[in-house]
């Protein structure tokens, strides 16, 4: 093809460009989107450490309790920071967390309370499909209304939400179903998806391990398969990326499904974990989910961010809950002290993208 | 290169219709592979519904499209595009956010490993995007960098090297330069030669001669929807292709209306002036190159 073409004028390449500045490792560090959460956790570990030192926050029972409580959130962060890098936005999740949970319940409860006397499994199998199903259907209908997610999945919070509350009230006539642990096949949903090991005299949960693993999982989606690329090019310009052939409402509506997966494991661990389920479990949290997502330095128009960014990013935000429980200080100011850390750090994080981008 | 060749694509008599709007007449124009042909024409004369029919965007209402010979009549641009028929639009369809490696093999993703271990092939990747770009003469600096931070030229000339790297034999180049300055216009051109020289039937679309006159082979002038003019390079000098473009006379008018209109005094007075100056400047420019 090239064989008679003119000799290329560019010179052959020169071992290095003299245009290319030797960027040092830390100026490539500063690239990344996570760094801001990163440097974040640190900043607010330091601060409760001096602040929280007499009341013990330099402990492993300290760092047991703010994992474990960052462990759940953090898996809706991590699915949450996909689909926000592809470009939308699930405000249902917290519902999902809800209606999940009590489809565990109420299938698996005795049917003398209302129940469906199902065996464990076959009910976490059942939710699991519905839960997908409610993903693939806020997909579906941002793909085919497209209108703004943000608005989808603010209509399917509260159908999720009030389907939730209506049909466990219907078959059961109660809010709060327990007594998971008497349904055969527990132990082994015990092991999975709520057992503790001790480490140092402190006892870490194994939704921590699931967290991290999720985490990592989405990290080599994201940056080493062609789907991930796909995530990106869907968030970052969705018609650029049709016209080169991404599949881009077939990756949205898998992203939905992701989070609606995430959703899933998060009621499944907490309904475990607490031998039942509430009907408002889950409510709330795609804010908090959201806030920890944004922490992690990805961006709320799409086609940037890490999920690693979103792992560090539930960990502040347990850090500073448990920070604040800790120095007993009224938990009533819990919310402002969360709303100030969300504010500096997309300020942060927008400082660090535009020094990245200048280098 | 060749030259003399069959045209590698050719369209007959092509029309087409909007309702009752005519958007195109009797349109016939054809590219030989390592030529360029540059199809010219102001605003509204066509340009952009010609584009969409040569990519498969729209069906002619009237006409034939040959590619290599044969006839086809294409119902997406999916089908262009796999006979090798690239267009590289305007907005360039790359994505600003992300890397240059990343926007090179975006829907086309070379991939590694087996079964659920397969992944993107990032050095692969890397070193194939720096490869393709120095083919074409393009020294890019770092695959990493993202293309948000790549000047307009630059940018073009990404599209245009992965245009080529995934077989286009005929590449579409809608306005490649008409949102960059001098310097960056003629890299971009720069890189249309080197397209043509690997044996690429280049069609350039363009409302500048001066862009026009130094790659083309040939040249296809449009005025209302119809073809005004189709000649070698050898029959047209660049003087009588900018009268045909736009018409020296018609700018001359128009610069006379405006300094009326900016003598009346008012609000926009001042800009008018300075549009009258530049149109005067524009007509002096025309006036040395002829």
């Amino acid at each position: 093809m090239a064989t008679d073409s003119a000799p290329a004028p560019a010179a052959p390449p020169p071992a290095s460009d003299e245009r290319l500045r030797e960027v040092s490792q830390l100026s490539r560090l500063l690239a990344r989107p996570e760094l801001g959460a990163v440097v974040g956790a640190v900043l607010v570990w330091v601060f409760f450490a001096i602040v929280a030192f007499d009341n013990n926050f330099i402990s492993w029972a300290t760092t047991a309790a703010i994992l474990n409580r960052a462990a759940p959130l953090g898996i809706l962060a991590v699915a949450v920071a996909l689909l926000m890098i592809g470009g939308e936005f699930d405000l249902s999740i917290g519902s999902i967390v809800g209606f999940a949970g009590m489809t565990i319940m109420v299938l698996s409860f005795p049917s003398e309370g209302g129940g469906f006397g199902w065996s464990l499994w076959p009910a976490v199998f059942a939710a699991l499909v519905i839960a997908l199903l409610t993903g693939w259907f806020n997909g579906y209908l941002v793909i085919m209304t497209k209108l703004p997610s943000f608005i989808i999945t603010l209509a399917t919070l509260f159908i999720f939400r009030g389907l939730t509350i209506a049909l466990t009230r219907l078959r059961t006539n109660r809010t709060q179903l327990g007594d998971l642990d008497e349904v055969s096949g527990f132990a082994l949903a015990d092991t999975l998806f709520a057992s503790q090991f001790t480490i140092f005299g402190a006892r870490f949960r194994v939704a921590i391990l699931w967290w991290i693993g999720l985490a990592i999982l989405a990290t080599w989606v994201l940056l080493r398969t062609k789907q991930g690329n796909w995530i990106f090019g869907a968030g970052g310009d969705a018609n650029a990326a049709r016209s080169v052939g991404v599949p881009v409402n077939k990756v949205k509506i898998a992203l939905f499904m992701t989070t609606a997966f995430a959703g899933f494991l998060v009621a499944l661990i907490q309904a475990v974990q607490f031998n039942g389920a509430d009907t408002l479990r889950g409510f709330q949290q795609e804010f908090d989910a959201i806030i920890a997502v944004v922490v992690g330095g990805t961006l709320l128009t799409g086609g940037y961010g890490s999920a690693i960014g979103a792992l560090f990013g539930a960990l502040i935000f347990a850090m500073v809950q448990q920070g604040i429980i800790i120095t007993g200080v009224d938990g009533d100011w819990f919310q402002v002290f969360v709303g100030t850390v969300l504010v500096v750090a997309v300020i942060f994080n927008n400082f660090v993208r535009q020094k990245a981008a200048q280098r | 290169m060749s030259g003399n060749g069959t045209p590698l694509l050719e369209i007959r008599n092509v029309s087409k219709y909007f309702g009752s709007v005519i958007a195109l007449e009797d349109v016939s124009a054809f590219v030989r592979a390592g030529e360029v042909t540059c199809l010219l024409g102001d605003n509204g004369a066509g340009k952009s519904t010609l584009i969409k029919v040569l990519s498969g965007v729209h069906k002619p209402t009237k006409g034939q499209y040959f590619f290599d010979g044969k006839e086809y009549n294409f119902n997406s641009p999916r089908d262009a595009l796999e006979l090798g028929i690239a267009t590289v639009y305007q907005d360039l369809a790359m994505i600003p956010l992300m890397s240059v490696w990343r926007n090179f093999f975006l829907g086309s993703e070379p991939t590694k490993g087996w079964g659920p271990f397969k992944s993107y092939d990032a050095e692969f990747a890397k070193t194939t995007t720096k490869a393709e770009m120095a083919k074409m003469g393009i020294d890019i600096r770092d695959p990493d960098q993202t293309v948000g931070t790549l000047s307009g030229g630059e940018r073009q000339s990404v599209a245009i090297a992965r245009a080529v790297y995934f077989g286009a034999k005929v590449l579409i180049l809608d306005e490649p330069t008409a949102a960059l300055g001098v310097k960056q216009a003629g890299v971009v051109l720069k890189y249309i030669l080197q397209a043509r020289n690997r044996g690429i039937g280049v069609i350039f679309i363009t409302h500048n001669p001066h862009h026009a006159y130094p790659v083309a082979d040939h040249f296809v002038i449009l005025r209302r929807g119809q073809v005004y003019g189709d000649y070698t390079k050898a029959e047209l000098p660049l003087e009588q292709l900018v009268q045909m473009m736009a018409g020296g006379a018609d700018l001359e008018v128009l610069q006379h209306e405006l300094e009326a209109a900016s003598r009346e005094g008012g609000e926009e007075a001042e800009a008018l002036a300075e549009t009258a100056q530049n149109i005067e400047a524009e007509l002096d420019e025309l006036g040395d190159d002829a």
